[in-house]
C-alpha cells in the first residue's frame, strides 16, 4: 500500500467551507485526525460544506465519519453539504456518514448512588427469591399430592437414572471426604484430650460430631455443589432450547416430568449417602484413635455404643430428607428461571449453589436449636 | 499484498474428516467487488468450505490464497491485517451475549485500532444506522433482539473495521420475505458504499436471483461451475437441474423477471 501523508486543507469561500482531504482516510489514521480537524473547524462560521475528494486515496466509513463531523462542529451546524469532486462510492459513503443517527449515550456512572442502589436491589432480590422459592415449594407439594393419588404417573425410569447420578456416583467422594473429616477430628482430640489423660473421650468426640452434624452437612454441601448445579444447568439448557415450551405444548406437566423425579431421587439418595458418610467418618476416627492413642477397634466400638448411643445416628439421619428436598427444589427452581441468554444460565447456576448451601446451613442451625429444646 | 489480485482463491482444496472426503480438487475464486452465492445440497460441505476459506480450518490438501498470496506463507502481521479486512456474519449472529449491541461492534475496534472511546462509540452507532437498526438498539443486549435484528447487529459487527471481504452464512435464513428482501437490498447498498466483495452461503433463491453476480455450485465434492445464473441454470447435472428447474426456482425467477421489468 502507498504510504502517502494523510492531511487536509480547509478553504473558506464566502459562507462555504471546502475541505480538501489528502492521502488515506481510514480507521488506522482516525486517531491522529480526530482532534485536529475538530479544533480547526470549531472557530469557523459556514453554512455549507463542500468535499473535494480528488486527492483522497483511500476512504472508509471511519474517515467519512470524521469528514462528516465537520458539518456539525462549526460555530453553528452547516445547513447543507456536497461532494464536489469524487466518485460515486465516496458520495454513498458520505451519505451514510452524514445520515448516521447517534444512539443514547451510556449512563454516566455515579459511584455512591450506584453502590446504594445495588444494595437496595440486592435486598429486593433476596426477598423476591425467598418468596418465589417458597411458592415453588408449595407448588411442588400440590403436584406431589396429585402424583401420590395416581402413582402410575411417577416416572420410575428417570428416578432410577437420577438416583444413580445423584447418589451412586457421588458415594465414593462423599465417603472419602467424610473419612478425612473423621480422621481430622480424631487428631484434634488426640492432642487436646491426652493432656488431661482422657484420650478415650476421643471416641465421644468423633462419634457425636460425625453422627450428629458433620456427615450430614458434608453430604448436603457436596450434593448442593454436585447435583444441584447439574439440575440447574440441565433444566436451564432445556429451557434455552425451548424443550420446556415443547413439553408444555404437548400437555406434559414440567413439574411432574422434571421436578418430581429429581426431588424423589434426592430423597432416596440423601439418607443413603449420609449413612455411608457416617460409617466412613467413624472408620476414619477409629483408625486415627488406634494409631495415636492405642484405642483398639473393639474398645472404640464399645465406647461408641455406651457413650454415644444409637439415637445420635437418628438425629443425623432425620435431617436428611429435608436437605434432599431443599437441594432438589432450589436446583430445579433456578433451572426453570433461566431466560434466553447464556449469561443467565451461568448466573442461575451460581445462585442455585449458593442458595442451596445457605439454606442447608440455615436449616441445620434451626434443627440444632430444635433438638436442644427437645433435649435430644 | 497485491490489491488487484482476487481477494480470495482456493486451489485444489481437499477436506476430509477421517475416511470421509468432503472436498476433492476444489477450485474456487472470488473476484474483487462481486457478490458470489454458494449453493449446494444439505451436507455437501458449504459451511466447511466457508470455514476453510476463512482460516478457521486448515484443508488437508491444496491451498487458500488471499490477494494472490498463499495463506500459509504470510507473516503473522500480514495475516492479522488481512483478517481485519474480512468480516463474517455467522448464522445465528454470534453476538457476544454479555455485551450490548454497541459494545459488540466496538470489540474489533478496541482490539485493532487506537481511536478514542468517543469516536468508537459514534462509529458503532453509525454502523448500527447503516444496517438499518433503530438507534435505541445500541444499548440493547442480544437476548432482547429478534432474529432479524440479531442478523443485522451481527452484520454491523462484521462491518466494524470496514472489511473488503464479507462472508455471509445463510444471511436470510429465518427472516420473513419482507425482512429478507430488505436484507438483500442492504447488502447491495453496502457493497456500493464500502466497495465490498461478498461470499454468501445461501438457500434463498430470491437472493440468488436478485443480488448475486455469480453462483458457485458445490456438487460431487467440488465446484464444477461458478458463473452467471443463466449459464449455471443450463449446466448439465441432475442436482443443478433439479435445483434451478424446480417449482420454487421458477417462481423466484418469475418474480425477479417481473422486478427487473418494473425497475428497468
Amino acid at each position: 500500500m502507498l504510504a502517502s501523508t494523510t492531511d487536509y486543507e480547509l478553504e473558506m469561500r464566502e459562507t462555504a467551507l471546502i475541505v480538501h482531504p489528502k492521502g488515506s482516510w481510514t480507521i488506522a489514521q482516525a486517531s491522529q485526525l480526530e482532534g485536529r480537524l475538530a479544533q480547526d473547524v470549531a472557530a469557523l462560521t459556514y453554512t455549507h460544506v463542500d468535499y473535494d475528494m480528488s486527492l483522497i486515496e483511500d476512504l472508509d466509513t471511519a474517515g467519512a465519519y470524521l469528514l462528516a463531523r465537520a458539518i456539525r462542529q462549526g460555530v453553528s451546524p452547516a445547513e447543507s453539504w456536497d461532494v464536489c469532486t469524487g466518485s460515486n462510492g465516496h458520495k454513498t459513503l458520505m451519505q451514510a456518514a452524514t445520515s448516521a443517527v447517534l444512539g443514547r449515550e451510556p449512563e454516566p456512572k455515579r459511584q455512591w448512588y450506584d453502590a446504594f442502589a445495588r444494595i437496595g436491589q440486592a435486598m429486593i432480590r433476596f426477598w423476591n427469591e425467598t418468596v418465589e422459592t417458597f411458592a415453588f415449594l408449595g407448588q411442588f407439594f400440590v403436584v406431589m399430592v396429585k402424583v401420590i393419588a395416581q402413582p402410575k404417573r411417577l416416572r420410575w425410569r428417570s428416578i432410577v437414572n437420577l438416583v444413580e447420578s445423584v447418589g451412586f456416583d457421588a458415594a465414593p467422594i462423599v465417603m472419602l471426604l467424610s473419612f478425612f473429616i473423621g480422621a481430622v477430628i480424631a487428631y484434634m482430640g488426640a492432642n487436646l484430650l491426652a493432656s488431661f489423660g482422657a484420650s478415650v473421650f476421643m471416641v465421644d468426640l468423633v462419634g457425636l460430631s460425625v453422627l450428629r452434624e458433620l456427615a450430614v452437612i458434608i453430604t448436603a454441601i457436596l450434593l448442593a455443589g454436585r447435583s444441584d448445579s447439574a439440575f440447574t444447568a440441565s433444566i436451564g439448557a432445556m429451557k434455552m432450547r425451548q424443550e420446556i415450551d415443547a413439553m408444555k405444548v404437548m400437555g406434559l406437566d414440567t413439574f411432574e416430568v422434571l421436578v418430581v423425579p429429581r426431588v424423589i431421587a434426592c430423597l432416596i439418595a440423601m439418607p443413603i449417602l449420609t449413612f455411608l458418610a457416617m460409617m466412613s467418618g467413624l472408620i476414619g476416627g477409629l483408625i486415627v484413635a488406634w494409631a495415636t492413642a492405642d484405642i483398639t477397634p473393639i474398645l472404640f466400638l464399645n465406647r461408641l455404643n455406651t457413650a454415644v448411643g444409637i439415637e445420635n445416628l437418628w438425629v443425623g439421619l432425620v435431617k436428611t430428607p429435608f436437605f434432599g428436598v431443599i437441594i432438589a427444589i432450589i436446583g430445579c427452581r433456578q433451572g426453570l428461571a433461566v431466560t434466553g441468554s447464556v449469561e443467565s444460565l451461568g448466573q442461575r447456576t451460581t445462585t442455585s449453589v449458593v442458595q442451596a448451601i445457605f439454606a442447608v446451613i440455615l436449616v441445620n442451625a434451626m434443627f440444632a436449636i430444635l433438638f436442644y429444646k427437645m433435649g435430644v | 499484498m497485491d490489491l488487484t489480485a482476487p481477494p480470495m482463491r482456493a486451489v485444489g482444496i481437499r477436506t476430509q474428516f477421517g475416511p470421509n472426503v468432503i472436498h476433492e480438487d476444489l477450485d474456487f475464486t472470488v473476484n474483487q467487488g462481486e457478490i458470489v452465492g454458494l449453493v449446494g445440497g444439505s451436507g455437501s460441505g458449504k459451511s466447511v468450505l466457508m470455514n476453510t476459506m476463512l482460516g478457521l480450518k486448515e484443508p488437508e490438501g491444496g491451498r487458500v490464497e488471499y490477494f494472490g498470496r498463499d495463506r500459509n506463507d504470510l507473516s503473522l502481521d500480514i495475516r492479522r491485517s488481512i483478517n481485519n479486512k474480512m468480516g463474517v456474519l455467522f448464522q445465528g449472529g454470534a453476538l457476544f451475549s454479555s455485551m450490548t449491541v454497541r459494545e459488540n461492534i466496538m470489540v474489533p475496534m478496541r482490539e485493532n485500532t487506537d481511536i478514542s472511546l468517543n469516536l468508537m462509540r459514534e462509529l458503532a452507532d453509525m454502523k448500527i444506522h447503516m444496517v438499518g437498526l433503530p438507534p435505541e438498539s445500541a444499548v440493547l443486549y442480544p437476548s432482547d433482539l429478534s432474529g432479524g435484528m440479531k442478523k443485522r447487529a451481527g452484520l454491523a459487527r462484521a462491518l466494524a473495521l470496514d472489511p473488503k471481504l464479507l462472508f455471509l452464512d445463510e444471511p436470510t435464513a429465518g427472516l420473513d420475505p419482507v425482512g429478507a428482501n430488505a436484507f438483500d437490498e442492504l447488502i447491495l447498498g453496502l457493497r456500493e458504499a464500502m466497495d465490498l466483495t461478498v461470499l454468501m452461503v445461501t438457500h434463498d433463491l430470491d437472493s440468488l436471483y436478485h443480488i448475486c453476480d455469480r453462483i458457485a455450485v458445490l456438487v460431487d465434492k467440488h465446484i464444477p461451475i461458478a458463473d452467471k445464473l443463466a449459464i449455471v441454470g443450463q449446466y448439465d447435472h441432475p442436482w443443478v437441474r433439479e435445483y434451478f428447474g424446480g417449482p420454487r426456482s421458477r417462481a423466484a425467477l418469475a418474480a425477479s423477471g417481473l422486478n427487473s421489468r418494473e425497475t428497468g
